[in-house]
């Protein structure tokens, strides 16, 4: 044990409400940067499918067929009123059952999609019906005199969506967009209602070994999630402060 | 696809009998003209008299319900007609400018040819310097259009079109939303296009102007040409009751 | 810079305004616009497909889905009164409590004292970033489950730690409410009252805040809603609410997973029945004030 290491030993010697177990047990210390990796994993995951979800969502709510704008509705409506937690139960539990399985040694039935997989399934249609609104409200915010211009200047349709629209649209959608993946980040907590092995559970767990740990364990959560929130929103803010049209919005 | 062999003494812009309604409003109530290659006309009348309709018409921005444009002898509301060739041959400049903000001025000169004529970047490049030395932007190639006043912009706006290589120029109310003072340096900019012989169609209030460049104006008033004269004649000696209320109102 | 007739209030002469709200600003009423956009069509829609497949699906299992139907049937009564009370009753009492620390927040984050204003602003910036249970976690395993006041010894139940963990963030948000209701107040108002010698206290409390106040209704009650909505996270922490509750019910009834799909269909399709009503409710509320503007 190296002397930070044995700083934090002694400290939970004398002060046993203060374990910062974490800190000098290696398999502790394994536990938390497990936990940290997952919950990283789990939000890059989920931001890179719900935006894909919102792109995908926000185009067919433009299309002309009304039996799939009524089904996109239908999906938006439910995914955001309703609680994520109870999603995730649902996804999992009731949905859950009727996953096929496989064998991999004859005897274990593992099913396909894991609990994780059914995390990252529930909280990316979740994210994503936000994203459908963050994205219809972008490409409607490009005046349909710029598109003109576009079309006078001999562009078809699909260029002036891809070199006009989209462009304008990811650049004004951006700060609403920025909010929903924070949020993101902080719904992924609650996939421990369904044992994702994310850092509040893996925080728990330590402190249901080692009780004395309890007060530890908060101190680090509490900081944690700040930091890893607040290094998204600054990491958000800089990717916005690049993509500034000059002049556009002072 | 009917394809006349159109030659210069045949009007470059012909608009026979035209008739719009947008649902119950009729605007347009049989307008005719011609126009011919090099010719300056202008486009007065009071607001709702149709005569942006007319000019986004001529573009297809606008369908019509009946009557025909053709430009260079190809019929602009023919069903099987190529957009992109009309385009290639009618460039436009609205009163909005509606330059791509996320572009700066040179890209949004340059980004049409490169895009849809597939000429090259190294060509386009240098056709776009010269278009901003013309409208007088010099300095300016780097600046996105947020950064640009509105006089400025506008300038760009003709550049981009004109980066097209068009035959026929239609502008419409391209001052109405400039403070005076910048007004100037467009009208400047269209003068210097019209003397180097460009077809152009303008739909202005700018009265003063309009008597110094135009070869033609057209008064318009709820839907129909109401007269139309050679700047020397029309504003001293209109004819028709309704343009004389309109020019006294206006001069 | 030329400021043309089509300018929409940017700089930019050619983009329109942009109408999604960032959550949690004064007017952001997203949630609740969503909710109550929703038509009666799209709710015939998914009531066919929730009842159509899972019976498809069930065809074949011995447990039959008409048996769940009964079970879920039998445990409605106890789910509902035992269970779905208590989460609106923390949902209320959360809502109670997070107003009055909010609005207090609120008010110190306009502080003209340096000290107040920063310590606000960043319990506010604290507790808006914290994910929600995280929050619960700590704050349920931090209070002690019973206080001692003088000679007597009060019991705190579990539920009620609950309501002081999901206050905070509550407090954090209607925070941000109040600080852009007040922001939102023209300047012109502060200097008025100034010029007639009103003190800071008497502006706050008889100019600015009655004006603020209707502004803040519709983003408070979008608030609730979200809040409701967050109340099962409760049931992580053992507290006896409908999910929990729902749980046990299945347990009860040998845990056939034919239950699973009723039981929790039927909890999702309580709390959208009842935040859809407020949802409409928030939007009727903010457009009537927004004419009187």
């Amino acid at each position: 044990m190296n002397s930070f290491q044995q700083y934090f030993f002694d400290l939970a010697q004398q002060n046993p409400k203060w374990n910062f177990i974490y800190l000098y047990d290696p398999s502790q210390t394994e536990r938390v940067i497990d936990g940290l990796l997952m919950t990283i994993q789990l939000s890059v995951v989920c931001v890179i499918l719900s935006v894909i979800i919102g792109v995908v969502g926000a185009w067919i709510q433009g299309s002309h067929s009304r039996t799939l704008r009524l089904v996109m509705q239908g999906y938006i409506q439910f995914f955001r009123n309703t609680p994520p937690l109870v999603q995730l139960l649902f996804f999992y539990f009731a949905l859950g059952q009727f996953t096929p399985t496989y064998s991999p040694d004859g005897w274990l039935e593992v099913p396909i999609i894991s609990n994780v997989g059914w995390a990252i399934i529930s909280l990316s249609f979740f994210a994503g019906a936000f994203n459908i609104e963050i994205f219809r409200a972008g490409i409607q915010a490009v005046p349909e005199s710029t598109q003109e211009a576009a079309e006078s200047l001999g562009m078809n349709r699909l260029q002036i969506y891809i070199y006009i629209v989209l462009p304008l649209a990811f650049r004004v959608s951006l700060p609403a967009l920025n909010n929903n993946l924070v949020n993101l980040v902080k719904t992924t907590t609650q996939a421990l209602a369904i044992a994702v092995p994310e850092l509040l559970y893996q925080m728990i767990s330590i402190y249901n070994d080692y009780s004395t740990a309890q007060n530890a364990c908060m101190v680090f959560l509490f900081f944690a999630y700040f930091l890893l929130v607040g290094i998204l929103v600054f990491g958000m803010h800089k990717w916005e402060r690049q993509l500034r049209i000059p002049g556009y919005g002072t | 696809m009917t394809s006349h062999k159109w030659t210069p003494d045949q009007p470059l812009v012909s608009i026979k009998d035209v008739y719009k309604s947008f649902g119950e409003l009729e605007v347009l109530k049989g307008v005719s003209l011609d126009i011919m290659q090099g010719e300056v006309i202008c486009i007065i009348g009071p607001s709702g008299s149709g005569k942006s309709t007319l000019i986004r018409c001529i573009n297809a921005l606008n369908t019509i319900n009946s009557g025909s444009i053709a430009v260079e002898g190809q019929e602009v509301h023919d069903p099987d007609l190529d957009k992109l060739e009309l385009r290639k041959k009618v460039g436009m400049v609205f009163q909005q400018y509606n330059l791509f903000p996320h572009k700066t001025a040179l890209e949004n000169i340059m980004m049409a040819p490169i895009k849809v004529l597939k000429q090259s970047e190294a060509e386009v490049a240098e056709r776009a310097r010269k278009l901003i030395k013309r409208v007088n932007l010099v300095g300016k190639e780097n600046s996105y259009p947020g950064e640009l006043s509105g006089g400025q912009q506008q300038r760009v706006a003709i550049a981009r079109s004109l980066a097209m290589n068009p035959d026929v120029m239609l502008f419409d109310e391209v001052t109405a939303a400039l403070d005076p003072e910048t007004v100037n340096e467009v009208l400047l900019a269209i003068k210097d296009l019209a003397k180097d012989g460009m077809t152009c169609i303008l739909v202005t209030h700018e009265m003063g102007f309009a008597r110094e460049i135009a070869d033609h104006i057209y008064f318009t008033d709820r839907g129909v040409i109401v007269e139309h004269g050679p700047p020397a004649t029309f504003f001293t000696d209109a004819k028709d009751p309704r343009t004389r209320e309109f020019l006294s109102q206006i001069l | 810079m030329s400021r043309g007739l089509y300018n929409n209030g940017t700089d930019l002469a050619v983009m329109k305004p942009y109408s999604y709200n960032q959550a949690g600003q004064v007017h952001d009423l997203q949630f609740s616009r969503w909710m109550a956009a929703f038509s009666p069509r799209s709710l015939v829609v998914i009531g066919l497909l929730f009842c159509l497949w899972p019976g498809f699906a069930m065809a074949q299992s011995n447990y039959s889905f008409s048996q769940a139907i009964d079970a879920l049937w039998r445990w409605l009564p106890f789910i509902v009164s035992k269970g779905f009370m208590l989460n609106l009753i923390v949902s209320f009492l959360t809502m109670l409590i997070g107003t009055i620390a909010g609005v207090l927040l609120g008010l110190g984050q306009i502080s003209p004292l340096k000290p107040i204003m920063h310590f606000s602003k960043l319990v506010t910036q604290l507790f808006r970033n914290s994910p929600w249970l995280v929050l619960l976690f700590i704050v349920m395993l931090a209070l002690p489950f019973e206080i001692q006041i003088g000679e007597q010894i009060f019991q705190i139940p579990d539920w009620l730690k609950a309501v002081f963990g999901l206050s905070l963030p509550i407090m954090a948000n209607i925070s941000e409410i109040v600080r852009g209701a007040i922001q939102s107040v023209p300047t012109g108002q502060w200097e008025a009252a100034d010029s007639l010698a009103y003190s800071r206290q008497q502006t706050l409390w008889l100019v600015i805040l009655p004006q603020c106040f209707k502004r803040m209704i519709p983003p408070w009650m979008n608030w609730y809603a979200i809040l409701t909505m967050a109340t099962p996270l409760i049931s992580l922490l053992g507290v006896e609410e409908i999910i929990t509750l729902s749980r046990q019910a299945m347990e009860a009834e040998d845990n056939h997973p034919e239950l699973l799909i009723p039981f929790f269909g039927f909890a999702l399709v309580i709390f959208f029945a009842y935040c859809y009503p407020i949802a409409r409710y928030t939007l009727r509320l903010e457009k009537r004030f927004s004419v009187k503007q």
